[in-house]
Order: C-alpha cells, then sequence, then structure tokens
C-alpha cells in the first residue's frame, strides 16, 4: 500500500496536470452533448405529446431506436460507420462524432424525461390556457413547459450524471478526454492501475457535486414546490 | 471503400450471412456476460441493501460509500481498474469474468438502490397486520412483505437489465470476445465499417427492444394494481 | 339584431353514449342565464362545447353572428387553425370548477398572462389590468400571492378575474362553487352575483337553486342531454311543469 501510493508521489506532479487538462475536455464535451440533447429532448417531447400520428410515429421510432443502442454502436457508426463511406461533409472529428453521438442518444432520453414532465400536468392547465384564448404553441411555451421544467429538473440531473461517465466511452473513438489521456499516459508509464484509479477519482469529483444537485433537487420536488 | 450506393448495397447483400453468423456467434458471449453481471450485482445488491438498512451507522457507511463511488465513476474506468489494473499487480483475471466481476459489481450499487426502495414502499402496517393474525416475522416477510416488494421491484430490476445489455458492448474494450470485439475485428478485416455497424445496431436493438416492451408491460401491471 | 349566442341541433357523443341530444339555445346579450339539472344531465358538456373545449359531434355554435370552432368555405364546414380557434375562444371566458389556476404564477401574473401573450399588451399594461381586475374581485391584498398560498374561494375569485381581464363577450361558471368548502361559497357567489349586475351576459352552470333564481332571468332544466323545460326563474323553479323538473327540485331541496 505504502509502496502504491509512493508511486504517486513520484509521478503525480507529472501526471496531475495532464489529465486536470483532459477533464477540461471531458466537462465541454458533456456540456456541448448536454446543449444537443435538451434540443433534441425538447423536440422530440414536442413531437410526442403532438395531435400528428406521424410525429408521435417518429418520435417513438427515434427514441426506441437511440434508448435501444449502446453508446458505443451509436459513436462508432457516426465515426466509422459515416466516416467511412467516403461523402466529405459525412466525416467527422472523434470529437464531433463523440457529442453528436451522446447528443443523439440523450435527445432520446430526455425527450422521455420530458414527456413525462409534460404528461404529468392536470389536463386542467391546458384547457384554461386555450380557454384564455392562447393558441397550443403558447399555452405550452408560457402554461406547460415552466411548470414541466420544474417537474423535470430531478431527472434531467440524473441524466447529466449519466452523461459525465457515459464521456468516458468516447476515448474508444479517441475523442480528447479524460479516459483516453490515463489511458495513454498508463501505456507510456506502464502504470495502469496507479492512472485508472486516479482517474476514477477525478470522475468522482465532477459528478458527486452533480449528484448532491439531484438528491436536493428530488428533496425539493418532494416536499412540494 | 463504397464510395457509390449500389456498389455499398452489393457488397452489403453478399457479405451479410457472413457478417450475421459472426455477430450472432458472439451474441452468445454478449448474453453470457449480461447474465453473469446480472448474477452478480442481484446478490451483491441485496447485501449493500441489507447493509445500508443496517442499524449499525458504520455498515451503512459502508454501503454509502461503496454506492457512491460505484455511481460516481463510469463503468468503463471501473473495468479498466479491474482488468488492467489488476493485471499490473500481478491479478490476471481472463477477459470475460473480468467483464461480469466490473459490471456486476457496478449494477450492485444500482441494484441496491431498487432493493431499498422496494423494502421502504412497503407500509409497516403491513408488518403489523400480519403479525397481529399470528404470523412469525419470517412468515411475514415471506408471504407478506417479498410478494408485493418483487411487484414493486420487477420494472425497475427489468430496466436495468436494459442498461446492463447496452453497457456489456464496454466489455470489448477489455478484449471479452462478445458483439462489439467482434464487429471490430470484422471491419479491420472488410473496412465495411457501415454495413457492419449497422448490423451490430440491429442485433442490439433486437434484443433491447423487446426487453422495453416488457419493462412497459410490467409497469402498467404494476400501476393497475397498485 | 342577432342574439350574442345561438346554439343550432348540438350533438355531443363519448363513443356510444350520447351526452347531448340535439340542443337548441339562444341567448340575447346581457341575459343571464343558469343550467340546472342531475349530473350527467350533460349540462357541463354543453358549457365546453361552447367554448369549443369539446368538439360538437354535430351541430352549429354561434357567437354574435360568427361560427365558433368552424368556418363555411364553399357551402362546407371545416374545422379553424389553432390560431383563428383561440382568437374566438379569447371572446369567451370560462370558470372552471376546480380554478385551473397557472400553479408557477402569481395571482398577478396568473390574471396578466393572457392579456399578455393574446391581446398582446405591454406588461405594465397587461399588469395594471390585471391589479384591476383582481381589485374588483376583491384581492387587491393578494397579487403577490401563488395559488398554493389562497383558499380555494380566493382561487376561485383570482380565476374570475383571470376571465374579466380578457373582457369576454360571454362568461361561462362551470359549477363555480362545487369544489369550495360551505363557507367559501359566499364569497365567489357575491363576485358573480355583482358581475350580473353589471350587465354582463352569463351562462352558469349550479347546483345552487337559490342563488340561481335569485340571479338568473333565465332557468333552464337539462336531462339526459335535453333540454326539459326553461323559462324565468319563477316558472322553472317555484312552479315546474315537468315532472322531471319538479323530481329533480325535490331531491335538491332534501340535501
Amino acid at each position: 500500500m505504502i509502496e502504491f501510493l509512493g508511486v504517486y508521489r513520484q509521478h503525480l506532479d507529472d501526471w496531475l496536470p495532464e489529465l486536470l487538462i483532459a477533464c477540461i475536455g471531458t466537462l465541454e464535451l458533456m456540456a456541448l452533448s448536454f446543449v444537443l440533447a435538451s434540443m433534441l429532448g425538447l423536440a422530440v417531447a414536442l413531437m410526442r405529446v403532438s395531435r400528428s400520428r406521424l410525429l408521435q410515429g417518429v418520435g417513438i421510432v427515434y427514441v426506441e431506436a437511440m434508448r435501444g443502442m449502446p453508446a458505443l454502436v451509436i459513436l462508432f457508426l457516426i465515426y466509422f460507420g459515416l466516416g467511412g463511406l467516403g461523402i466529405e461533409w459525412l466525416k467527422f472529428t472523434s470529437y464531433q462524432a463523440a457529442i453528436l453521438g451522446l447528443g443523439l442518444q440523450g435527445g432520446a432520453v430526455l425527450g422521455e424525461v420530458f414527456r413525462s414532465g409534460i404528461e404529468a400536468l392536470h389536463h386542467g392547465q391546458m384547457e384554461a390556457a386555450l380557454s384564455l384564448g392562447m393558441t397550443p404553441a403558447t399555452s405550452m411555451r408560457w402554461i406547460i413547459l415552466p411548470q414541466a421544467a420544474r417537474i423535470v429538473l430531478p431527472p434531467v440531473a440524473n441524466y447529466a450524471i449519466g452523461l459525465l461517465k457515459d464521456t468516458s466511452v468516447c476515448a474508444i473513438i479517441a475523442a480528447p478526454e479524460l479516459m483516453l489521456r490515463a489511458k495513454d499516459i498508463a501505456s507510456s508509464s506502464f502504470r495502469p492501475m496507479h492512472l485508472f484509479v486516479l482517474a476514477a477519482v477525478l470522475y468522482f469529483i465532477m459528478s458527486y457535486p452533480l449528484s448532491i444537485m439531484a438528491r436536493w433537487l428530488e428533496a425539493r420536488l418532494a416536499r412540494g414546490r | 471503400m463504397p464510395a457509390e450506393a449500389p456498389h455499398f448495397w452489393a457488397v452489403f447483400w453478399a457479405k451479410l450471412p457472413y457478417f450475421f453468423s459472426v455477430l450472432l456467434g458472439a451474441a452468445g458471449t454478449t448474453i453470457k456476460v449480461m447474465l453473469g453481471a446480472l448474477a452478480v450485482a442481484l446478490t451483491l445488491g441485496l447485501v449493500v441493501a441489507l447493509l445500508k438498512l443496517a442499524r449499525m451507522q458504520l455498515l451503512r457507511a459502508v454501503a454509502n460509500v461503496y454506492i457512491e463511488i460505484m455511481r460516481g465513476t463510469p463503468a468503463l474506468t471501473q473495468l479498466f481498474i479491474i482488468y488492467f489494473g489488476l493485471s499490473d499487480l500481478g491479478v490476471d483475471i481472463p477477459p470475460v469474468p473480468a467483464a461480469i466481476i466490473g459490471l456486476g459489481m457496478n449494477g450492485a450499487a444500482y441494484v441496491a438502490e431498487i432493493y431499498r426502495a422496494g423494502i421502504l414502499a412497503i407500509h409497516e402496517g403491513q408488518v403489523e397486520a400480519a403479525l397481529s393474525l399470528g404470523m412469525t416475522p419470517v412468515d411475514a416477510m415471506r408471504f407478506i412483505i417479498l410478494p408485493q416488494a418483487t411487484r414493486l421491484m420487477l420494472p425497475p430490476l427489468c430496466n436495468y437489465a436494459v442498461s446492463l445489455l447496452k453497457d456489456t458492448s464496454l466489455a470489448s474494450v477489455v478484449a471479452a470476445p462478445e458483439i462489439m470485439f467482434f464487429a471490430r475485428q470484422l471491419v479491420t478485416e472488410t473496412l465495411l465499417s457501415m454495413d457492419i455497424y449497422l448490423i451490430v445496431a440491429v442485433i442490439y436493438l433486437a434484443m433491447s427492444i423487446p426487453m422495453g416492451r416488457l419493462v412497459a408491460h410490467l409497469e402498467r401491471a404494476r400501476r393497475a394494481w397498485q | 339584431m342577432d342574439p350574442l349566442l345561438r346554439i343550432v341541433d348540438l350533438h355531443k357523443r363519448f363513443g356510444e353514449t350520447e351526452v347531448l341530444c340535439g340542443i337548441d339555445l339562444e341567448v340575447p346579450r346581457t341575459q343571464k342565464v343558469a343550467i340546472i339539472g342531475p349530473s350527467g344531465s350533460g349540462k357541463t358538456t354543453l358549457l365546453r362545447c361552447i367554448n369549443y373545449l369539446e368538439k360538437p359531434s354535430s351541430g352549429h355554435i354561434y357567437i354574435d353572428g360568427a361560427l365558433i370552432g368552424e368556418k363555411q368555405r364553399n357551402g362546407a364546414y371545416v374545422h379553424l387553425s389553432d390560431r383563428e380557434l383561440a382568437k374566438e375562444r379569447a371572446e369567451i371566458g370560462f370558470v372552471f370548477q376546480r380554478f385551473n389556476l397557472f400553479p408557477h404564477l402569481t395571482a398577478l401574473a396568473n390574471v396578466a398572462i393572457a392579456p399578455r401573450r393574446v391581446l398582446g399588451l405591454g406588461q405594465q399594461e397587461a399588469e395594471a389590468r390585471a391589479r384591476e381586475m383582481l381589485t374588483k374581485v376583491g384581492l387587491a391584498h393578494k397579487v403577490d400571492a401563488f395559488p398554493e398560498r389562497l383558499s380555494g374561494g380566493q382561487q376561485q375569485r383570482v380565476a374570475i378575474a383571470r376571465v374579466l381581464a380578457m373582457q369576454p363577450k360571454l362568461m361561462l361558471f362551470d359549477e363555480a362553487t362545487s369544489a369550495l368548502d360551505p363557507e367559501l361559497i359566499g364569497e365567489v357567489l357575491r363576485v358573480i352575483r355583482q358581475l350580473a349586475d353589471e350587465g354582463r351576459t352569463m351562462i352558469m352552470v349550479t347546483h345552487e337553486i337559490q342563488f340561481a333564481s335569485e340571479v338568473a332571468d333565465r332557468v333552464i332544466f337539462m336531462d339526459g342531454g335535453r333540454i326539459v323545460e326553461e323559462g324565468p326563474p319563477d316558472a322553472v323553479i317555484r312552479n315546474p311543469s315537468q315532472a322531471r323538473t319538479r323530481a329533480f327540485l325535490a331531491r335538491m331541496s332534501e340535501r
């Protein structure tokens, strides 16, 4: 044990700065795919609660497909699959593919979260808005979505935690983030245990505040706004 | 590389049976990893749940630390620690067992929370009613609490199983010979990445969508029952 | 001059069951109509059809001579777009049994939101109007309260102010006091009576027979999806001609 920790004392000064920089890549990746997932999720949720059968169907197919596949498969399809078709505009860098892949999958997850938030509201809210002369779109914007947003905050925070951890998978397509850097240093230093434990610690430090926030949001919602 | 569409489809159809036979063979390992990890998660999860419900604060703390660590770090990192990390320390675990242990330990944290929520959701009035009828605590657990808790826990447990199925794809990075592992080999062999990963997607969907349907069904049944 | 509201042969079916079986009704301006009848008689559905919250199965509704929820094109009736329908609804106020206040908005914002988002008033103007309406229903001191902090009676008064702020041509009250504790009913009835005295056109579905006989110019008794009897309160309530009306009124007075 002492010996194990001794290695850290010797090398931490070299490793830590590099890994911390990689953490920025991880957080960036997470933030950008979160934004993409939120936008897609909102679109999917609105499709699924719309009156059009066609839009509902498209929403369902999207959600089923994206949630049914491992993130790894989606990433490979985008990065190697599309990249291998020989079409210039379908060639993405690993970083772009990572954002796109996680965002596409997150869109399905958040789509379902948003939809259940919207459907949790009493239908009287929509009726009251319509009876005042609002269009369905205006009602959605000013009455339904602001209330749904509150309900979905805890599951969205939980999704964000999952997303943070899922960014590690992007190392496999060599997107610049923490796990990739840890792997690189591990193979050059021949110290895999030390580096992967260090990576785990860093992931934990990034995710723990999120999980505290998620719990706080859950408690707040349980108490009733 | 298939630059034109007709060529792409021609190759796709010609190679389809071969790809499918290789990948479906690998699906056996995927299922093996999934079931193995599920068994580990269900068992270890029960231990963690009981620790979390224990009266001793130390035991509760142990459970909490376990859950926080497992949920706060990526499964991939955990797999790397178990496979590459331990081998560095002289403990060599073959790929498939490593994947089963890694995914199972990771899952135990989730499963423990499901168990705990299920047990806590049963109103204490149920135990009191059973005891007042003259049942022993064991009888009450066996005939009153567990049947109710099972119905509550089944949908989230199945949900977990679906996400576990998808997580088995991570086992490819520790060289467990499952679907993704063979898919990557086929791609290196033939360079037909789009074709192969599409087939992989179809195989995963063929497994996960029926499981998802089952969850939805159980969820409806549970709501009707409540 | 056209009556303000005209309903022609209105039918509404939910699946197999016909809830409204041919309603014909005309309501002139400033008339106050009370609709009474046993539960399941179709009175709430009728009210909801007037606001197009329920789509009629057949028949037509006109406000000020204009069709509600549909329009005629080349002789055929076609449904209105969301925007056109919203425009029509803006002129009809609907007070719900369960208030349906927006829980994420203060009392003031509840009243101001439709003037702001539907009529397009500026924020200050909308809020000034909302304040005025809340004062009118006696809630000037509650402008900043969220619905959860208000009693049922206060919530319903905010809901009425919310409707008033749209300056509707016609106000519909769907059992506005049935969800309230007995001691809170009075304050809401007082507000409705005040509005009636101002000469507004209103239709109220109610179980308050006494109140209906005092405030309404005209009482309609519905049963089984039909208008069974109608006329001034003195006739329908004090001297009903139909056996079904008498039976219903007798049951109500037993309570």
